[in-house]
């Protein structure tokens, strides 16, 4: 049995009186320490159903099982990571990456010492006692994975993360990404309507479809932890996406030679 | 121009206006105290010790009757906006007190407290709690929800929740309100001041009316103005603080 099992899931919304398909009958089987990408445009349904696996909603119809067990609620060793960080701006990035620890009765020094080693492992050591409106963007979603992985969860639910930062900053954070999932042997399903994106991180890139929400493709993509973006068989894979989603022109067929 | 030199400006304009007001001589100088007297009779309350004791019988009123209201305003506020079923109920009841004076409670006040310090504690109290219990209730009905999720996703219970991480996350919306609740509360410190106190600048108001001393009246008005700026000038340096490690940016209202 997979890790994470999602089976016949459908969820319905009222949008102005009219019923709305965010979900109808996703199914998925996730293995422990996949990098999965939930992608597609707008009104999907990809953070629909990243809410029904962290537990934020209840599908209105199937049922999803991780490790064996049925969701029921969030909780704190499967951690999601928000688009606009959900920091408490008030705390410095040290109390911020604590809160987790603390939660759960670590004692205080420990918590610094975990929180300490969390700061460094996202490249923010000296960071610690500054408070995140003094950071960018990029460094506040830092503090965020940090506090994230301080827990040490099984599974990271990261929702559109980068979608806020500019391009460089977004690469950056892609790569370093990638590399902590693999070194912390966690499992990522990671929500984007950035195609570049989910062929840089994926290991499956789950291709949803729009009104209603249903997975059109399944792609495997098989490039290896080192990811360079101008590689061809990084471009294939991206080609093979674009055409997934009936965006390959034609046209484009007279350069391919 | 600088802030200041600005203020000092109007200032100046204001003081002539008035000055060539006292002397032309359109109002008996009984009537119409000009620049100097006031400023004399202010500087002889202060050297008879009077205007300490006066100051400091209305700032201590003010500031329990103000920092009961806020605190009660805060927390009521916090359950309130949490618990928005009973928030509901208790709505209607606020939005049917609320605009009612303060001092218009002043005879049942007397009545059923006594005179004293009290009525002028209550009046400012009633003019504080409204407006701080409302945008308390607001800001918490409002808050982003991103914190709630975290504080689910990294299992806080309801009690942790609702003050390390809801009472923080509003806190800028409440610090607003702290500031335009101090300034409410200041102007009813006057009103309330007046049923049976036997100090405080509200009661110097009366006393200056009652001996027809229009310069000691137009005195304690003017010690209650600078007051009122002071301490508002005080509560904007919190506010802007709060805003500041708070990355809210935004400014209290200029004024």
């Amino acid at each position: 049995m997979a890790y994470i099992e999602i089976n016949d899931v459908s969820k319905v919304y009222q949008r102005e009186g009219e019923p709305f398909h965010a979900l109808s009958h996703v199914s998925l089987e996730i293995e422990r320490g996949e990098f999965i990408c939930l992608l597609g445009p707008s009104g999907c349904g990809k953070t629909t159903l990243l809410n029904t696996l962290a537990g934020f909603e209840d599908p209105d119809e199937g049922q999803v099982l991780i490790g064996g067990e049925r969701v029921k609620g969030p909780v704190p060793n499967r951690v999601t990571i928000f688009q606009h960080y959900g920091l408490l701006p008030w705390q410095t990035v040290e109390k911020n990456v604590m809160l987790g620890l603390l939660a759960k009765k670590m004692p205080k020094e420990q918590a610094r010492a975990t929180a300490a080693k969390y700061i460094d492992l996202v490249g923010l050591s000296g960071f610690e006692h500054v408070r995140p409106a003094q950071l960018s963007g990029g460094m506040q979603q830092r503090v965020s994975i940090a506090r994230g992985l301080a827990v040490q969860p099984d599974v990271l639910f990261m929702d559109e993360p980068f979608a806020a930062l500019d391009a460089i900053t977004r690469l950056k954070m892609q790569d370093d990404i990638h590399r902590i999932a693999e070194e912390e042997g966690v499992t990522v399903v990671f929500v984007t309507h950035d195609i570049e994106e989910a062929v840089a991180l994926a290991d499956r890139i789950v291709v949803l479809t729009p009104n209603p929400g249903r997975v059109k493709e399944v792609i495997k993509v098989e490039l290896g932890p080192d990811r360079l973006r101008t590689a061809d068989d990084f471009l294939a894979v991206r080609d093979h996406v674009f055409d997934v989603f009936g965006m390959k022109p034609n046209w484009n067929v007279e350069y391919v030679i | 121009m600088s802030k200041v030199l600005k203020g000092a400006v109007s200032f100046a304009v204001l003081l002539a206006v008035w000055q060539v007001l006292a002397v032309s001589g359109a109002f008996p100088s009984s009537l119409f105290p000009g620049p100097g007297s006031v400023a004399g009779a202010l500087v002889e309350r202060a050297e008879s010790g009077q205007l300490l004791l006066d100051v400091g019988a209305s700032m201590y009123r003010f500031f329990i009757g103000y920092v009961v209201a806020c605190v009660s305003a805060v927390l009521l506020g916090l359950v309130m906006g949490w618990c928005t079923r009973a928030w509901e109920f208790l709505n209607p009841v606020v939005q049917f007190l609320r605009p009612i004076s303060p001092v218009a409670w002043l005879p049942f006040i007397v009545l059923w407290l006594g005179i004293g310090d009290t009525p002028a504690i209550v009046v400012i109290f009633l003019a504080a709690f409204f407006p701080v219990l409302l945008s308390t209730v607001g800001a918490v009905r409002r808050i982003d929800p991103v914190y709630l999720k975290v504080s689910k996703n990294f299992g806080l219970g309801s009690a942790q929740t609702l003050f390390k991480i809801v009472l923080p996350a509003v806190f800028p919306v409440i610090a607003n309100a702290l500031h335009i609740a101090l300034g409410t509360a200041w102007i009813f410190l006057v009103a309330g001041e007046m049923a049976g106190t036997q100090s405080g600048l509200g009661f110097l108001i009366v006393d200056a009316r009652n001996n027809l001393r229009t310069d000691e009246l137009l005195a304690a008005i003017v010690a209650i103005g600078i007051l009122g700026v002071l301490l508002d000038w005080t509560i904007k340096q919190f506010e802007e603080t709060v805003s500041r490690i708070w990355g809210t940016g935004a400014q209290g209202a200029e004024q």
